[in-house]
């Protein structure tokens, strides 16, 4: 069993305060019960971390960075889509 | 009394801190950087319960004793430690079997530590088997996946057991202290340990497509403080600052 033959893992560590998951790295597992240990071991030393998820590499697909031109660009212009026009009332608050 | 409950926690300082020591070794030599920092968390875990036990050690013996003294200052024949912790790490699959064993016989220790009457052993039992916890899931799956890996791994698995086995029986038979300690309800009675810890062995080896061995008969000496030759090396080199520069500080 060499390391070579181990696959990569994206790793997504949710804080105690957050209400998401966020990248924390990557590491390499034979698998997914391994994975989870290891990023037990690798990213949660320092209390980051309540709960962990982790996806092998190879399924995330991921935008390519020539299309941002055609991607990204076009909303520049576009302030009406922003919630700045609205008057809100006092009276709502945690918005 | 309070000379045996000193003896007795000593005992359980020496495991920690022996064990801990030993494993500590494979800092910078695990097989992948993330088995390398699992063991080294492992180490640290065992090192800080080992600190624990030393200070209350140290508190009563009265004498000016303290965790440093304990740890750096005293010779192997006064080590109290069990033979198994001390044995060379081998490799990958010794020092997995080797935390295994020692980490299931922990795991049901410190789950009756927590009754005890000294209000400080049960805190440190409390803490501890938390860590202990995650040791012993982590060695469970490793036991299991290079016993039911490949050939190598298996026979790696194989030859381990053969070298440790031996070693196991030490950790059921008790010492006059701990005998007194559990008469006492400040320790734990560790014979009856034995038929937890054997199922969970059975359990985990049944999955690992290993045989329990049949071999009854079993090493011990260590809890008297009878070693073997390879406490002597661990105690040159983990001593050997405060032997060289004694109370040196930086």
């Amino acid at each position: 069993m060499e390391q070579k033959d181990w696959p990569l893992w994206e790793v997504f560590i949710r804080s105690k305060q957050g209400l998401d998951h966020k990248h924390a790295g990557s590491l390499h597992a034979a698998d997914a019960a391994m994975a989870i240990e290891n990023a037990r071991d690798v990213y949660t030393r320092r209390m980051e971390g309540v709960s962990i998820w982790v996806v092998e590499s190879k399924n995330i697909h991921a935008s390519n960075p020539d299309d941002a031109a055609s991607f990204y660009e076009p909303a520049n212009d576009k302030a009406y889509r922003h919630p700045t026009f609205y008057h809100l009332p006092d009276e709502v608050k945690h918005i | 009394m309070r000379d045996n409950i000193y003896n007795y926690v000593l005992q359980l300082a020496d495991n920690s801190l022996i064990m801990g020591h030993r494993l500590s070794e494979w800092t910078g030599h695990g097989p992948v950087l993330e088995q390398d920092i699992a063991i080294t968390n492992i180490a640290l875990d065992l090192v800080g319960q080992s600190r624990y036990f030393y200070q209350h050690a140290a508190l009563l013996k009265d004498d000016g004793s303290t965790e440093d003294s304990l740890a750096y200052l005293r010779d192997a024949n006064e080590f109290k430690n069990i033979l198994l912790v001390e044995l060379p790490n081998g490799d990958w699959a010794k020092t997995i079997l080797k935390i295994f064993f020692f980490s299931s016989y922990q795991y049901f220790f410190y789950k009756e530590l927590i009754h005890s009457l000294d209000k400080q052993l049960s805190a440190i039992a409390e803490k501890s088997l938390k860590e202990v916890t995650y040791h012993l899931r982590w060695s469970s799956e490793w036991v299991i996946r290079l016993g039911d890996g490949t050939d190598e791994s298996h026979l790696r698995m194989m030859n381990a057991l053969d070298e440790l086995w031996n070693f196991t029986g030490e950790m059921f038979i008790a010492a006059d202290y701990e005998l007194q300690a559990a008469n006492d309800k400040i320790g734990v009675d560790i014979s009856l340990l034995k038929d937890d810890w054997n199922k969970k062995v059975e359990a985990v080896f049944a999955e690992a497509t290993l045989v329990v061995p049949e071999t009854k008969w079993m090493q011990s000496g260590g809890k008297a403080g009878i070693h073997t030759e390879h406490l002597g090396y661990i105690l040159t080199e983990m001593q050997f600052l405060q032997r060289a520069y004694p109370d040196c500080e930086w």
